[in-house]
Order: C-alpha cells, then structure tokens, then sequence
C-alpha cells in the first residue's frame, strides 16, 4: 500500500510546518506549496490524494483554485479557513471542496477530518458495493428496499426525510451545504430555501438520534450545512484504512 | 439621516470656508459729477499702481470708447475675456462673472457700475456681479455717476430732465468699503467735451446740449460732492461708535413711508431712503390693506415692487390690513414709535373736497407726529388701472343689481293690491341691501338710486311718469335714497371686512399649523412632508425642499425633474433668494428661498408654479417668508438634535473604549505571557521529563484557547460596533443553534454533566445563528469560569405567547451581586481580582446581542443555589412549508 500523497497549499510556514509534522507522523507524505500557482502546477504533477487548501492564499483567491482543480482532480479537498469567512467557507464547498476546518485548530481534529476524507474517498473509487445496507450509530438503512430501522426497530420516515436521509449518506463525510441538499432533495427552485432543510433535519433527528440537541451523526456545521458522520459501510466495500 | 453627519474633519473644513468666505473682498468707488471727469482713468491707475507693487490686477470689464489716453493704461492690465451673448437678437458681449471668479485676481477693474447685463446673464445688473466678486473675496475698482444712486435718481431727473433708469442702490454705495471723488470744475469739463474728448453714451448725446449746460454740471456737482461729504460724515461717526465704548446712542428713531399701490409711489419710496440715511434712522414702508383694493391683480404687482425696491434700500416692509387709513396708520405708528411719517401729496384734482385729507385728518389725531408731505404728480401708470376682466365684472355686478331692482318692482306691483305704498317702500329697501352685501358698494349706491327710480315711476302718482304730485314724496325719494346708500355702505363694509378676517384667519392658522407640525418635527422625513402636505397647498404651488449634504452640496428630499440644481446650489452658496421673479438666474422656472436659521442656510426651498402664478402679493411673500424661517428653525433643531446625540454617543463609545483597552491589554498580555514563558523553558531546558514537557505543552495550549475565546468575543463585539447592528438573519431551528454551540464547549465544561430540555415542537426562531451561538457559548464559558466541576448545567427552552423563553441555568454558587443586572455591564465581573480569566465583556456582548434582537436576558438566582440566565426571544411568524404529500410507499414500498 502506497503512503497517501497530501498536497498542503498555504502561505504561513507554521501552519504549513505544524501540518506536515503531524501528518509525516501518521504516515503520509507531504508536499508543501505556498501560492495557488504552485499549487496548480503540483496538483498536477504530483496526483494528490487529498488537498489542504487556505482560503487566504497571497496570489489569489482559494475558491477559484478550488474551483478550477476541482475540474480535473477528484482527490478530495480540505478547506482552512478563518471564522469570519462563514459565506466565503460556503462557497468554497459550492465550489467543490469537501470538508472545512475554522483556524485555529488542534491536531486531532485535522487528523480526523483528513482520515475521514481518505478514507471516504477510498470508497468511492473502490466502485459499487456488495450490500446495500449502511449503518450509523444504532440505525441501518436498507438502500434497495427504502427500510430503515433503529436499534432494530422499524422507523417511519417520510420521503422527503428519505430522501434527505440518501444525500447525506451519499456524501457523508463530506460538509454538505444548504444549497447542496436543497438542490438535491427539493429541486433548483427550494435552493434558496434553508428553513425546509432545518425543519427536516429536526425532523430526522427526533427520529434517529438518541440525543437530538447534541447530535453524534447527524452534525450541523452551523450556517454552513450538515455532516453524516459516522456512517459504516459493510465489509467487502471499502479498501483499507491506510 | 446618519448621512448628513457631520464628522469633525467635515466641520472643520465647513469652518475653514465660512472664514474663507467672510473675507470679503473691499470695494472702491470712483465716483463722479457725470461723464467725462476722468473716473476710468483714475481707477486704471490706481490699478496700475497696485500692480507695480505686485498685487494680481485684472480687468474685468473697461470699455475704453477709442480714449488714446485711457487705452495706454489698459495696456499693462490683462484683460478677461468678455463672454459672449446674445441680447434682443443681436451678438453682443457681456461682463463673464464665472470667467473673473475663477480667473484667481486679487483685483478686479469692473467699470460702469450702473450696466444693466444683457439678458440671460446671471444676474440683471452689474452691481449684483460686484457682490458676487466681493463675496468671493476679490477686491473691485468700479465708476459710478451720481445721477446713477437710486435715492438722487428724482432729484437728478428734475435738474436735467433725464430719467436714467440705470440704478445701483445705495446700500452698495454706503457699503463699499472707499469712495474716491473724482472731481473736475465745470469749466474744464465743458472745455474737454468741447474737445471732444469726452465719451457720451445715447442717451445723453440725444440730449447734449440740455445736458451739459453749466447750470446742471453745478447742480450735478454739488450733489455728487454733498454725497460724498455725507459717506465721510458717516464713516467720522462709525469710527466714534466703534472706537468710544461709552456713546450715547440717540433714542431709536422710526421714519414711516406710507405708500399706496401706486407706480408714482417710488418715488416715496426712494425720497425716504435718502432721508433715512441722512438723518441716520431705520425706516419702514408701509402700506394699509383696504379690503375692497385685495382682488386688483396689477395694484398687488404694484405693491410687490415697491416692496422689493423698498427692501432692497434696506427698508422693512408692513402691509397692514386695516379699513380706515388713517387710523390705521396711526395705529402702526404709535405701536412701532414711528415719530416721521412721510406721505404723498396727490396733485390731481381731489373728487371729495368735503373730505379732510389723510395728512389733515393724522395732523388732527396726532399732533406729535412729524409729517412729511410729498407730491407725486398724478402720472397714472402706463398700464390701465382696471383690466378688462374687472370692468366687466362691474358691469356684470351693475347689470344684477338692475335685474334685482326690476324684479322687487314686479314683486311690488303684485303686492301693492295688498299692502300699502310704504311697505313696498321697505322692500325696496331690502333688495338695496341685499345687492349691496353680495356686490359690494357700487352695485349698492346703484340699486339705491334705481330703487328711488322705479318707485317714483311706477308707484307715485302719477305712475308712469317721473313727475311727482305730492311734493311730500320728494321728502320720501330722499329719506330712501339716504337709508338706502347708507345701509348699502355699511352692508358692503360688513362684507369686505367679513373678507379681510377671513384672508388674515387663514394666514394665521395655515402658518399656526405649519409651525406646530413642525415644532414636533423630529426627522428630515417629517419636515419634507410637512413642507409637502401644509405649505404646498397653501400657495396653490408645488414645493420641493433640498437639504445639503456633508459637502454642501444640495440634494432635492424628492426627485421633481423641473428642479435646477445649479440655481437652487447658487441661492443656497450666496443666501439669496434666485430663480424666477428675483433678480438673480430668473430664466429658472421655480423660485430659489434660502432657508437661513440663525447660524447658517439650511437648505433651499424651491417654489415651483404648478399651473398658477408663483405667490405674488406682498401678503403671500410674507407668509411664505415665515413658512421658510418655521422650516429653518425646524431643520437646524434636527441639526443640532444629531449633533448632540452624535457627540453623546462618542463620548459613550469614548468611555468604552479607553476601559475596553485597558483591559483587554491586561487579559492578553497575561496568556501571551505564559505561553511565551512556557514556550521559552521548552527551548533552552535540554533534558525535561517527558511528563513535565507534555504539562508544558498543555498549558500552552489552554492559554491559546483562552486568547481564542478572547478574540472571537472581541471580533464579535467589533462587528457589531462598525456595522451598527447588522444581523444576518434566517429561519433556524434552536436545536441546532444550542447543540452547535454545546459541541464548542463540551472540552470546556467537561465533567460537569449536561442536561438540554428542547421539546421537539420548538418553532424556528428568526436569529443570526452565529450571535446567537456566541451567547450560548458565553453562557457556558461562564458556567464553566464560576461553577465547580460537579454541577450540572441545563438548557431549557420553551414557547409562551409570542415569546421563546431559553434558560441556561446551573447548580453552583449562584451570583456574587446583589443586583444581577450589573453583570451586563461591560468590564463588570462577578469577582475582583479573580484569577479567572476573562475581560467581563462575555456577558455584556450576549446583552447586546439579544437586544439586536428584540429580546432581552436576565439573571437570576437559583433557589436553593444556583444561578439562572433566562433569555428571551421574540417569534415571528415563521415562513410556510409545503406539506409533504405522503406517500407512504415511497418510503415503506414493503407496506
């Protein structure tokens, strides 16, 4: 198994440098670049399995980098951005981006959400899967036969909060932003409409979660979008943690 | 509104130019006998001589007439284009005042200060420009002739026989700041036009011969050098005032011009400028407002520019409503201590001799008054004093009345079976005073004398014919032609004055209800729709108010395409009155009135004719006058209303600021400290215990989470304050907020348990979830700062009325303070001089955070122990959600 190729694009050596330290120790290797036009070349060049991204980038914007790499690279891709930047975060994920981390952040947290993404992704290209039940927490989904149970016990949902249900965990892992789900489950004409999101959602967790203000799998990243986090997918269908 | 103010570098700059514009520039007058005494060729060289001591001297406009002499002066000066223009069809080439204020001269050569400008140029005359220049601050040289001052124009015209209409007033002549006499004895100056060296416009030339007999150079002269001795007289008399502190002051006399509307009256008008400045007294002119002059259209024109010519001397003007002229005016007198009345002596024929004359009958009442006589000749006006239209409503009015008198003879006849022949002499009576209430005094006199008629010819024997059998009827005819004129009279006098009140009432209260709307006036909006909805519909004219912004520039508080901008910012610039009717940029369609307050223009009012002619009387001028003051004062009380709260809420945000500095500086500097310590003691100790270097690295660590709760407070506390309160607001569900907020803080409060209460119906709530989420996070920073690690914090909510109710309450112990609100304050903290951490500002920011929301928070104690924050939010109505069709196969295809 080949060491996972992390591409980091950020201007302060620090950050860059706390970052690959962290990373090296888990067993990846990292190549640093400081501009979106490093960047660019790198992306290229070296096939990343994932990107760390910087919204602030000195010779440009983020979101256009993302925007443009996002045509030609599936790796998935990390956002870092400051707490101010709330709509510019969203962009970025409209863009293509798939998970965001809010400066400043701990180690943990940045391994986690690299794994995840890895992880993920590792599933993805690994193609189609065998079973189509998926599991979090206590609740399983039966993809094919639309059942959906918890701790063994059948759940009513209605099909827009099934349909709501499918797009997460078509992307869980990934930060999915308001507009995204809207689109998804509602149509191009609800994009603009958030509040049908927050009433599904609430919805949903009243029906899956076992604490439905402090949410373990159904996460709110809050003005952005929602989380699956959490999701098992049966054996036989993703490759190996690395 | 947060527009227009003023920030203190604006206002600094507003000062610079008010004392920029105060230095007005200075104004030197050749003054002279009449043509040809050598005034263009004394100014040209004094300007000359000014320039070889380095002053910037332009000309502006010199017409030199082909003079060799006059033209070799010329000939150092630069000359400013003159602009081109064309008057009455022809090119000409006129005075350009934009060209000489912006070509940067100290000073300026302006000749023939008299020049009436080719129309379409800004202003009518030439010595508005002068203003303009000396407003500007540049410094004039300028000619004039004697027979050219406004007060010497009639003298002047009777010595020499010629009226020049080219007038300049003689407050500009007592303004300026010198006066050079240029003189030159009769003889030389008859031996120079002999020589032909003297320029002479049309006018004069017409009447050269006339003219320049030696008599009237004498007469012209001795005016000319009286004038100036008066100025120097003046000027002696303002140095003794202004330089002794102690003078004493002469008892404030008044001169009174009474006037009627009558062109002749000018004259009154201008003899008592010249008397006023003289005898060195304020005066008035006055004119008595009979009721039954109010509906001749060209007698108000008249008024108004005697008004205006009477202002424009420096007069006030008083229309006084009043029935009897005499009394009236007397009255006006004693109550403004007038002790000079000037009056016109009319030299026509007089049609009532039996009646005392107005300057017998104010005499007779009042011996103390000095009274001035003068003649006007009888010289009636060009114009007709009755327009056609009036004529044929006398006729019309005259017409009714004999119809009326015809129908009571009909009436009569009919009656006369029945009654007897005096009854019928009392029904014609009542119609005399019936015509007489409805048509006024004419038709009245005329009904009596017809009514006397057709009794006579159809009822006195023998009927049918004016010849009279009884002679005791010819006593009847006049004891009813008495009665009846007399009543007539007081009937139509009734009316008038019935007429009068009603005008005077209506001013009152229209200007009553204009200054009280506006006194409650407390917003721009307010005042424009006061101006719109009270003054528009008193003048029948439409009316756009425009306020300056913080540059001075105007802006119209409504979009009307027919406001020109350029006129409206020149009125408001010079504080003048412009656009049509005034002398100034009088192609505009709409009237110009700046709104002066008592430290400075407000802004402008644009009159804009709608259909109707702009107000025109003398009444109506003055009370659109007192309307412009009421919006004036009520503009500079908002001004200053901003003012004062501006100044309150810096010198708030002052105070906040100075304790925000102090300490935040003090609560960053402590974690920076520490992590630079820390930092430090893992870079130079060589060999620390694993154990130890891990404590190390996790205080750095906490210090860091510190600082960032720290920073996000301060960023969000900065954000509210630049942004004003700009909440970015949408539909959330607080569930979420709270469990975002409590997955920020479970590190914080960890191992305290938690318990969150949200019952699954909770509405969603109208918030800007990221402040919302600030003070939950500020709440459990709290919990975590002043509880100990056993308690338990709970989150409740619940809907009651129109009202989310939040609770974030713990178990610990409870509030320091005896009175909780206190807590809110910034910089307040439970404990002085704890070693928590924390600025105090966490609480204060969730304050403002809440009430940028309309809700409010609160702390409370906890019985037994404890302390609650309970927070509350108001609902909207939430927006619609389309129903789901349920379908229940969809999700249960196995059911």
């Amino acid at each position: 198994m080949n060491k996972p190729r992390i591409l980091i694009v950020e201007d302060e050596a620090d950050i860059r440098r706390f970052v690959r330290m962290a990373l090296e120790k888990e067993g990846m290797s990292v190549f640093e670049t400081t501009t979106a036009e490093e960047a660019r070349l790198n992306a290229g060049s070296r096939k990343p399995d994932l990107m760390i991204v910087d919204l602030g980038l000195p010779d440009g914007d983020g979101k256009a980098l993302i925007r443009e790499v996002r045509n030609w690279v599936s790796a998935p891709i990390l956002v870092l951005s400051a707490r101010e930047q709330e709509t510019e975060k969203v962009e970025a994920l409209d863009a293509g981006a798939d998970d965001y981390l809010t400066k400043p952040f701990g180690v943990p947290e940045l391994l986690a959400r690299v794994r995840a993404q890895l992880r993920r992704s590792g599933t993805i290209s690994n193609g189609s899967t065998t079973s189509p039940v998926v599991k979090f927490g206590q609740v399983a989904i039966n993809l094919a036969t639309h059942e959906v149970t918890r701790a063994n016990e059948p759940v009513h949902l209605t099909p827009n909060e099934f349909r709501l249900l499918t797009a997460l965990i078509r992307g869980h892992g990934k930060v999915l932003t308001h507009r995204q789900l809207l689109m998804d489950v509602w149509g191009p004409g609800y994009a603009e409409r958030s509040h049908y999101i927050r009433i599904y959602m609430a919805q949903l967790r009243q029906k899956l979660e076992d604490d439905p203000s402090q949410p373990a799998h159904l996460i709110t990243e809050l003005q952005v979008g929602y989380r699956l986090s959490g999701l098992e997918i049966p054996e036989g269908n993703r490759t190996a943690d690395p | 509104m947060k527009d227009q103010r003023p920030d203190p570098d604006d206002l600094l700059e507003a000062v610079k130019g008010e004392a920029h514009r105060s230095k007005r520039g200075q104004l030197k007058i050749f003054f002279g006998a009449c043509a040809g005494v050598g005034k263009t060729f004394a100014m040209l060289q004094a300007a000359r001589q000014l320039q070889a001591e380095g002053v910037a001297v332009g000309i502006g406009i010199v017409e030199t007439h082909g003079r060799k002499d006059t033209e070799e002066l010329t000939a150092g000066l630069p000359e400013l284009p003159r602009k081109a223009m064309s008057g009455n069809g022809r090119p000409t080439t006129e005075f350009d005042l934009d060209g000489a204020l912006a070509a940067g001269y100290k000073l300026l050569v302006v000749d023939e200060l008299a020049h009436t400008n080719v129309a379409g140029s800004r202003h009518a005359k030439r010595w508005q420009d002068v203003e303009e220049l000396l407003d500007a601050g540049i410094d004039v040289y300028t000619a004039l002739n004697v027979q050219h001052l406004d007060s010497l124009n009639d003298i002047i015209g009777g010595i020499i026989g010629i009226r020049v209409r080219e007038t300049v007033p003689d407050r500009i002549f007592d303004a300026a700041t010198d006066v050079v006499l240029v003189d030159l004895p009769p003889d030389d100056l008859l031996s120079r036009l002999n020589a032909g060296k003297v320029y002479l416009p049309v006018s004069i030339e017409r009447a050269r011969q006339n003219f320049f007999r030696r008599g009237n150079l004498i007469a012209l002269r001795e005016l000319a050098l009286r004038r100036v001795a008066d100025r120097v007289n003046s000027d002696v008399r303002t140095y003794r005032v202004s330089h002794a502190i102690k003078t004493v002051w002469p008892t404030q006399e008044l001169l009174m011009v009474c006037v009627s509307a009558d062109r002749s009256q000018e004259r009154l008008v201008r003899e008592g400028a010249r008397l006023a400045q003289r005898l060195q007294v304020k005066w008035i002119v006055v004119h008595v407002d009979q009721p039954y002059h109010g509906d001749d259209q060209q007698a108000r024109e008249t008024l108004l520019s005697i008004a205006l010519a009477a202002q424009g001397a420096g007069a006030e003007f008083a229309n006084v409503p009043g029935q009897d002229v005499a009394e009236t005016l007397l009255d006006f007198a004693r109550k403004r201590n007038a002790t000079k009345l000037i009056i016109g002596n009319p030299s026509g024929r007089r049609y009532m001799a039996f009646r005392p004359r107005l300057q017998e009958r104010i005499a007779r009442a009042d011996p103390e008054i000095g009274l001035i006589l003068l003649g006007v000749d009888g010289v009636r006006p060009l114009v007709k004093r009755k327009v056609a239209g009036e004529r044929q409503n006398y006729a019309w009015s005259l017409a009714v009345a004999t119809v009326a008198c015809g129908l009571t003879t009909t009436v009569a006849a009919w009656l006369l079976r029945v009654f007897d022949l005096s009854n019928i002499v009392m029904l014609f009576l009542m119609t005399v005073v019936f015509v007489a209430i409805r048509l006024g005094r004419l038709a009245g006199a005329w009904a009596a004398l017809f009514s006397v008629g057709c009794f006579n010819f159809f009822f006195v024997e023998p009927t049918l014919s004016f010849t009279v059998a009884d002679t005791q009827y010819i006593f009847t005819f006049a004891l009813m032609l008495a009665v009846a004129l007399v009543i007539g009279q007081l009937a139509a006098r009734l009316r008038s004055e019935a007429r009068v009140a009603r005008a005077g009432e209506r001013r009152a209260s229209a200007l009553a209800r204009i200054a009280r709307e506006l006194s409650s006036a407390i917003k721009l909006d307010q005042i424009v729709s006061v101006c719109q909805g009270a003054i528009t519909p008193l003048f029948g004219a439409k009316v756009v108010l425009l306020v300056p912004d913080r540059k001075e520039r105007l802006l119209p508080t409504q979009d009307d395409g027919l406001i020109d901008l350029s006129v409206a910012q020149w009125a408001f610039d010079h504080t003048q009155e412009a656009g049509a009717g005034t002398q100034t940029l009088n192609a505009a369609e709409a009237l110009y009135l700046p709104l002066r307050a008592s430290m400075a223009t407000r802004g402008i009012l644009a009159i804009l004719p709608d259909g109707t002619a702009l107000p025109n009387n003398p009444d109506d001028r003055r009370l659109l006058d007192a309307c412009c003051s009421s919006v004036a004062l009520a503009l500079e009380r908002i001004h200053f209303v901003e003012v004062a709260q501006d100044t309150l809420v810096r010198m708030e945000g002052e105070k906040l600021r100075n304790a925000l500095l102090s300490a935040v500086s003090h609560d960053l500097k402590t974690p920076l400290t520490a992590i630079r310590g820390l930092a430090e003691t893992l870079e130079r100790s060589k060999d620390i215990p694993e154990e130890d270097r891990n404590d190390i690295a996790r205080s750095i660590r906490v210090q860091a989470d510190e600082l960032k709760r720290l920073v996000s407070n301060l960023l969000d506390l900065a954000r509210m304050q630049s942004e004003g309160v700009h909440l970015n607001k949408e539909w959330h569900s607080l569930s979420e907020i709270v469990g975002s907020a409590l997955a920020q803080s479970t590190t914080l409060l960890r191992p305290r348990s938690i318990r969150t209460s949200l019952p699954a119906d909770l509405p969603l709530v109208d918030v800007d979830a990221a402040l919302i989420e600030r003070v939950l996070i500020n709440l459990f920073d709290n919990a975590a700062k002043y509880t100990p690690s056993t308690s338990t914090v709970a989150i409740r909510a619940a809907v009651s009325g129109d009202t989310m109710y939040m609770v974030v309450e713990d178990d610990g112990p409870g509030l320091p303070m005896a009175d909780p609100d206190t807590l809110f304050e910034p910089f307040v903290r439970g404990k002085k001089e704890s070693s928590i951490p924390g600025v105090g500002l966490g609480l204060a920011l969730c304050r403002s955070i809440i009430a940028a929301h309309g809700g409010s928070i609160r702390a409370e104690a906890r019985k037994p122990k404890g302390t609650a924050f309970e927070i509350r939010l108001p609902l909207g109505a939430p927006p619609e959600i389309e129903s789901e069709t349920v379908n229940e196969q969809a999700a249960h295809p196995d059911r």
